[in-house]
């Protein structure tokens, strides 16, 4: 057990990357830090267990990355999927110190291999973690307990003593026993809140039920839920999440990168009326896959079938759960409980509205239907050959926005714009000051790397003085 | 192969894996197995033996257990290769050898023991045999070198053959229209793989997950011991028979002869080996480990070391009247491994070596369609 009468200079309140990054930084600065993971020892590592590479600028090819990826076009590309919800100041410094986290993150003993296969787009922009997030995390465990840092598991902070902007202590739950944990400093790395269903059902009603959560259940937003009661400064739409279709046969929780699925642009779409509800060739599927989380969210019971036919059967990635396949459309109505004449007569319409092109799947084909309520823009060809195959689809949210505001020291900030003395937040709590909106591969892995290490080394500087 | 609990759980493990792909890097299981969509039992015996157990996709695995989906292919591949290895063994019945291959080996040690000191304390005047003999001959005054000869050279052929059968019939059951031909270059990737356990190293030279979640690379180094040890014997028990033969030259060889330098360094090599695989194999975390393989594996390693051990004890009390004791108990445990060769967890050099094999010989293939 550890001692939680021990004056530590800094704890640190979470588990996943992030967090780490602060601790084994502070750690590596002189200071004696406790890490307080919510999540059991073979669940640790919070949303960075399912992450797979971090986005790094760097402007020449390295061991890993090809090519050049420079400041402004990294800028660019972030304006472009917030759509302006950033802070410039504090994005500019994470894009520019994210050159810099690489050879940090190997002395931790991470190792980095070239993009996966099937990724080549981001082969010049991302770092890919050999062996996924949860072989990240590890090697930054590994690296604290290498250096005596305090882990606890199964510790759940529950709230913080939070007084004029100073934090003086943290009541937790270690392994259900209450305990009051006091620190020169504090960082939180907690996450968001999309783990918490009741709290979703605030801004989605009973609609919150029916979402899938694809990763850690561990993040529900305890500790930004008790900050912002305090008076912390938040940032980031509340009713806001990062969401995309996944197979609805994913469970609860944790189902993690196995349950996406690509076949909508080759797919119609319904709902339970078994009509069509939008245009599922809009454009090529890395730039509209996370639309159809929300759109799914918007029909009834939030679900949805996507139906290919044989011709379309080997274009997509499948989700690891079996196609329900059929060998004609009123048997595939039948087993996925729509109503069969209405969906025989979506399926015909839909396809009396195809038009002749040349279809490719490689690119925006223009092959289109015409006179449908919905047309469908691209890669639209009849399904009509069978075995008819159907995948069930519901929201999976990946990440919430809400957060803490910081500033570029990683200073938790008051809502009266002042600065807390000895708070500091790094990863997915405080992400929504620079990534407000949209998504961008990888990024969630840099701020939390780059603001994980300003928070340990601030925190550990803070602690000396 | 057939389609055992094993196999069938593998199958949903490797259908997770495709479909997240996170462990390409590891090693040539992953990329392997994504060129397929589907897997028939026997791609899975392909693939089992093909991993080297070096547990770092468990270690990676965010589906690993205690997540419901339960991703386990390391403890799963292991129970499928044991499976292999009564599949393909010459004869067929004796693959039940590996049902309870523990108790097997401990019967079949026990036996060869009994069967040489037996013969030893029938046949030879016991004066002899309990007295220090010294000078050229000295082992054969107790064995004769043509009995010697007889029993290694029949139980060592058999054994060869019995091996070359085993891999004949993996590489047919898992012939593809890739493994046809061939070539040179392939043949020295895999003998590279082999001779350098590459997989063993994490492929980058990073380090597998040999205890626990951390890396190092424990494992490649005493299995490097092992084998080379093992492989310093033979070319010590080789040079000595051509000494023999060739130049009527008799043993006991003096310290610094060169039969004696290599199996003293071989078996020191090999007991050191041994011992270091034993504690791995304690030390490391339960979880990716099969259970049911674990009697085999002991079972092998405790007979090599006892090989190694009962020739080191021969070299250091040669001159002494323990030396025909030594030498009943030397001889029997390595007529009990040559039988064994076989029947036991030794085949896994074999199958693994073709394996690795298959595996260069169809990336190359590839390479040339272009795929």
């Amino acid at each position: 057990m550890p001692d939680f009468s021990q004056f530590y200079d800094v704890a640190i309140i979470g588990g996943g990357n992030a967090a780490l990054c602060a601790a084994v930084s502070a750690r590596q600065d002189g200071a004696s830090v406790i890490v307080l993971e919510h999540a059991p020892k073979a669940f640790r590592g919070g949303n960075s267990r399912h992450t797979r590479n971090l986005r790094a600028m760097h402007e020449g090819p390295t061991s890993v990355l090809t090519e050049s990826y420079l400041e402004d076009e990294y800028w660019d590309d972030l304006l472009r999927v917030t759509g302006g919800e950033t802070d410039e100041k504090l994005a500019r410094m994470t894009i520019r110190q994210s050159s810099r986290v690489m050879p940090w993150m190997s002395e931790c003993g991470v190792r980095f291999q070239p993009s996966l296969t099937g990724t080549l787009s981001l082969s010049r922009t991302n770092a890919f973690f050999l062996g996924g997030g949860k072989a990240l995390v590890n090697a930054f465990y590994d690296t604290a307990e290498r250096l005596g840092i305090t882990i606890c598991y199964d510790t759940e902070v529950q709230s913080m003593d939070l007084d004029d902007g100073f934090a003086k202590s943290i009541s937790v739950s270690a392994n259900g026993f209450p305990q009051t944990i006091r620190a020169k400093t504090f960082v939180v790395s907690s996450g968001g809140f999309q783990g918490n269903i009741d709290w979703l059902k605030k801004y989605w009603g009973e609609a919150a039920e029916n979402f899938l959560i694809r990763g850690t259940p561990y993040a529900r937003g305890r500790m930004l839920q008790n900050l912002l009661d305090q008076g912390v400064q938040s940032v980031g739409d509340p009713t806001q999440f990062h969401c995309v279709a996944i197979d609805a046969r994913a469970p609860r929780f944790d189902g993690g990168i196995v349950t996406r699925l690509d076949d909508i642009p080759f797919s119609i779409v319904v709902n339970k009326s078994a009509r069509r509800f939008y245009d599922e060739g809009e454009d090529v599927w890395p730039k509209r896959y996370a639309i159809w989380g929300r759109l799914v969210a918007q029909q009834e019971g939030q679900i949805a079938w996507s139906i290919v036919d044989q011709k379309s059967e080997l274009l997509f990635m499948p989700s690891v759960f079996p196609a329900i396949t059929a060998g004609s459309i009123r048997e595939l109505a039948g087993k996925i409980g729509l109503d069969a004449d209405t969906l025989e007569q979506t399926v015909s319409e839909f396809n009396a509205a195809v038009q002749p092109g040349d279809f490719n799947p490689q690119k925006l084909d223009g092959c289109h239907t015409e006179g449908l309520a919905i047309n469908k823009t691209n890669w639209a060809r009849t399904i009509d050959t069978p075995p008819f195959i159907c995948y069930p689809h519901r929201p999976g949210i990946t990440f919430t926005y809400l957060g803490v505001k910081v500033d570029e020291r990683a200073r938790v900030i008051m809502a009266d714009g002042k600065p807390t003395a000895n708070l500091y937040a790094s990863g997915e709590i405080m992400a929504g000051s620079i990534l407000g909106r949209g998504y961008l591969a990888g990024f969630g892995m840099t701020i939390g790397t780059v603001f994980g290490r300003i928070a340990g080394q601030e925190a550990a500087r803070h602690a000396r003085n | 192969m057939h389609a055992t609990d094993a196999v069938q759980s593998a199958k949903r493990g490797i259908d997770v894996c495709n479909a997240c792909r996170y462990c390409e890097g590891y090693c040539a299981v992953f990329p392997t197995m994504m060129l397929q969509r589907s897997f028939t039992d026997t791609d899975m015996a392909y693939l089992a033996n093909l991993c080297h157990n070096c547990n770092g996709c468990y270690h990676a695995c965010q589906f690993a257990p205690p997540h419901p989906y339960g991703i386990n292919l390391p403890r799963d591949f292991a129970e499928i290769r044991l499976e292999s290895y009564a599949e393909y063994s010459f004869p067929k019945v004796l693959g039940r050898a590996f049902n309870r291959n523990g108790l097997t080996m401990l019967a079949l040690v026990g036996v060869s023991l009994a069967f040489v000191l037996l013969g030893m304390l029938l046949f030879v005047p016991h004066d002899i045999l309990f007295s220090a003999q010294t000078g050229p001959g000295a082992f054969y005054r107790i064995v004769s070198w043509g009995v010697m000869s007889l029993f290694v050279g029949a139980s060592l052929g058999w054994s060869v053959i019995a091996l070359s059968m085993a891999a004949r019939n993996f590489w047919h059951d898992t012939a593809s229209p890739l493994t046809k031909a061939i070539s040179q270059s392939a043949i020295r990737t895999a003998l590279k793989d082999i001779a350098t356990l590459r997989y063993l190293g994490g492929t980058d030279g990073g380090g597998c997950n040999d205890i626990d979640a951390s890396f190092s690379q424990t494992r490649r180094h005493f299995h490097h011991a092992l084998m080379y040890g093992f492989l310093l014997c033979l070319a010590s028990t080789s040079v000595a028979t051509l000494m023999h033969h060739f130049l009527g030259w008799e043993a006991p060889y003096s310290w610094y002869s060169l039969p004696v330098v290599l199996g003293t360094i071989g078996g020191i090599g090999m007991v050191i080996g041994c011992i270091g695989l034993i504690w791995v194999k304690i030390a490391t975390d339960p979880a990716p480990v099969a259970r049911r393989v674990l009697g085999a594996d002991y079972a092998l390693l405790i007979l090599l070391a006892l090989v190694a051990k009962t020739g080191l004890l021969l070299l250091l009390f040669r001159a002494t009247p323990i030396m025909g004791t030594l030498l009943a108990l030397h001889l029997g445990s390595v007529l009990a491994l040559f039988i064994a060769l076989p029947y036991g967890k030794f085949v896994h050099g074999i199958l693994r070596g073709a394996a690795l094999l298959k595996s260069a010989v169809e990336r190359e293939g590839r390479e040339v369609v272009g795929g």
